[in-house]
């Protein structure tokens, strides 16, 4: 599914990844643990296609495709999918219109036919019932006024509607209560299939309770420094990070 | 010895120096309007056009901008009303009694001239032959008296209407201004629209060009709002792209009148449109709204001038600007706020998105505060568009020029939110997607 080699990026002349080596099966949730400032959400960005960091060597292969040759657009065609740690406010782009015109671009990009506006409201109000989303936030700007917990809804909503093949949450458990937080893992929960890969950004393993990995990496210093199963996020939520800043100061 | 000063004047200046003796006599109005004109006039022969010198021409150089000055144009003969009548696009889906404007001749075969209930209309040059009792009423906003553009449609206004709103019309009154032929001509018309008190009316200007002709276009529509009065007021520039358009609107507003005004530009090489407005009346409200679409090397002023001289006045000033390319943008919005108008409430925003290398935006919001309780506050930008809204809206599948297109949708839209009139606004949201379509 997704292959991640020798991946070394910067940003203004400061190496963020280095070397970073990472594979996510077909059907698999990986979690990324690591402290902060280690190059987690970096990572997420980089895999998305965001303008600002400068990729000196390595690639990013989904099922053997280049990534790093594709704008974000036509990497979310493909399937990839970034749910964000601070999903973006932006009034006056109605919260069904921009839903409407990002589903049918990558049906576009995929040459499939467009949605009609009922078949698009039934789907948006399926997907909404089941995250609990009002149908009053519908109607708003997209995540203008909505509080962290709802914005975070709604990047699930997206996700649920756009059926990517390759999901990255980024810090989707930061700012929220454990209600929120329960709908948010039920909702990423309900999309697990073989057919689809997760990688889980987080760095609490609260998260990880309820959105169980089938592998759990360690990051610092831009790399993965260790990786094992499930019991890897609880040993960490036990000792903590020092260990790998230590490595990290060491370097 | 005293030197002589000898004042260079333009070819322009030149033409308008002779044009007036030769034309006044048969233009229309009685002597008492033909000492207006005279007024007017010399103001124009004394300082010559305005340029930039001139502290609110600065960025728009009227004098070097208008080398040339164009004939007045004839009245239309039918061909020309028809030809002119095809390509005439705007708003044409409103129901609306209409008044068009033919070359700047009010053109009866294709208006209502009779008006409706509530609506009286009477043309321009019947109103000044017979000195009609509510022509006392042009240069009621005295900001907008010695202003050049103002003063040269007053010395040369040869056609137009006045017109009374009594009660609480509901269908919009279109203003129809077409503008065709292939060879320049000049225009000056003046509407003015009373709307007495309690009265309410949407009043809708269009202006457009069959052709691509550089006509010299100078517009003037005064209103006066009585007490209580409510009026909401859009104008569409989508003249022709080599058009010079001159425009002015003035608004005296009396006592809790509700006034709202949007000027919308897609068209002319050159374009100033002025708002002269005052608050005659206390616990008046008025909001004053822009959205203009720059591309090319299309130049675009705005310029107001908003005095508070009664109490207890709120007015909100919006104005979004989208420049492509080389385009150049221009705000000026001045608030004056005179000893008497305590407890004024105002507030000027003008944003700019600029989406080329090479576009420029000038910005110059004034205060004039002469009361000292008052809330007034200004603000201006001018920037690209959110490269993280646009990496959002990419990450989700939108090509960049889609993305680009939301933003811009959404930036414009809010001030054309402003308009209350369903058709009418789903109109000018369709003029915003057909220049966004036409970007790519």
């Amino acid at each position: 599914m997704l292959e991640i080699k020798n991946l070394t990026v910067q940003i203004e002349d400061r190496t963020i990844l280095d070397r970073l080596n990472l594979t996510v099966k077909k059907g698999e949730v990986a979690a990324i643990m690591g402290p902060n400032g280690s190059g987690k959400s970096t990572l997420s960005y980089v895999i998305a296609g965001k303008a600002d960091y400068e990729v000196l060597e390595g690639e990013i292969l989904l099922d053997g495709e280049n990534l790093l040759e594709m704008g974000p657009d036509e990497r979310a065609a493909k399937g990839v999918f970034l749910a964000f740690q601070y999903p973006l406010e932006i009034p006056g782009v109605g919260t069904m219109t921009f839903l409407k015109a990002a589903l049918n671009a990558q049906r576009k990009a995929r040459g499939e036919s467009e949605l009609t506006t009922p078949d698009l409201m039934r789907r948006v109000n399926a997907a909404a019932q089941k995250l609990e989303i009002p149908r009053d936030m519908l109607k708003r700007g997209l995540n203008v006024g909505f509080s962290g917990g709802e914005k975070k809804r709604m990047e699930i909503l997206q996700m649920a509607l756009l059926e990517p093949s390759f999901c990255i949450l980024d810090e989707t458990d930061s700012g929220l209560d454990i209600d929120a937080l329960r709908v948010v893992a039920d909702g990423v929960n309900a999309l697990r299939s073989p057919d689809r890969a997760f990688l889980v950004i987080t760095h609490y393993q609260r998260l990880l309770n309820h959105i169980v990995p089938d592998s759990v990496h360690v990051m610092a210093g831009g790399r993965i420094v260790r990786s094992g199963g499930p019991e890897l996020a609880l040993e960490l939520e036990a000792n903590g990070y020092a260990d790998y800043r230590q490595q990290d100061a060491a370097e | 010895m005293a030197a002589e000063l000898k004042v260079v004047r333009t070819p322009a200046e030149e033409a308008l120096t002779q044009r007036f003796p030769a034309l006044k006599s048969a233009l229309p109005g009685d002597a008492k309007v033909l000492r207006l004109r005279e007024a007017a006039f010399d103001l124009i022969a004394r300082r010559g056009l305005p340029h930039r010198r001139a502290e609110e021409w600065k960025y728009t150089d009227l004098r070097t901008l208008m080398r040339e000055a164009a004939p007045f144009a004839e009245k239309p003969s039918s061909a020309e009303v028809a030809a002119a009548f095809n390509g005439g696009r705007a708003f044409t889906e409103v129901q609306a009694l209409r008044l068009t404007f033919v070359n700047g001749h009010l053109t009866p075969e294709l208006s209502d001239p009779k008006g409706c209930a509530g609506v009286e209309i009477v043309p321009l040059g019947a109103a000044l032959a017979s000195g009609h009792p509510l022509i006392q009423h042009f240069g009621a906003v005295e900001t907008a008296r010695d202003n050049a553009a103002y003063a040269i449609n007053t010395a040369f206004m040869n056609d137009g209407a006045v017109i009374r709103v009594s009660g609480a019309v509901a269908a919009p009154l279109h203003l129809r201004f077409l503008n065709g032929g292939a060879a320049p001509f000049a225009t000056a018309t003046r509407v003015l629209v009373v709307v007495e008190e309690g009265a309410s009316l949407t009043l809708v200007e269009s202006h457009e060009s069959s052709g691509e002709a550089g006509h010299q276009l100078n517009d003037v529509v005064e209103i006066v709002a009585g007490d209580r009065a409510a009026i909401r007021h859009v104008r569409l520039n989508a003249e022709g792209p080599k058009a010079l358009a001159l425009s002015t609107l003035t608004a005296k507003l009396g006592r809790e009148v509700a006034f709202d005004t949007l000027n919308v530009v897609i068209g002319s090489a050159v374009s100033r449109h002025q708002v002269f407005a005052t608050f005659a009346g206390e616990h008046a409200k008025l909001n004053v709204n822009g959205a203009a679409m720059l591309r090319g090397t299309q130049h675009a002023d705005t310029t107001l001038v908003v005095e508070h001289v009664a109490p207890h006045g709120q007015s909100r000033e919006l104005f979004k600007t989208v420049i492509d390319d080389e385009a150049v943008g221009v705000f000026q919005g001045k608030i004056i706020v005179q000893p008497k108008a305590q407890k004024t409430d105002g507030r000027m925003m003008s944003a700019a998105v600029l989406l080329g290398e090479g576009g420029t935006m000038n910005n110059k919001p004034e205060l004039e505060i002469f009361a000292d309780d008052v809330q007034c506050a200004h603000g201006a930008t001018c920037g690209q568009l959110d490269e993280d809204l646009l990496f959002y809206l990419m990450a989700r599948g939108l090509p960049r020029p889609q993305a680009e297109t939301l933003l811009i949708e959404a930036f414009l839209g809010e001030a054309i939110e402003i308009v209350e009139h369903e058709g009418v606004r789903e109109a000018l949201v369709a003029v915003v997607s057909d220049w966004l379509a036409a970007r790519h």
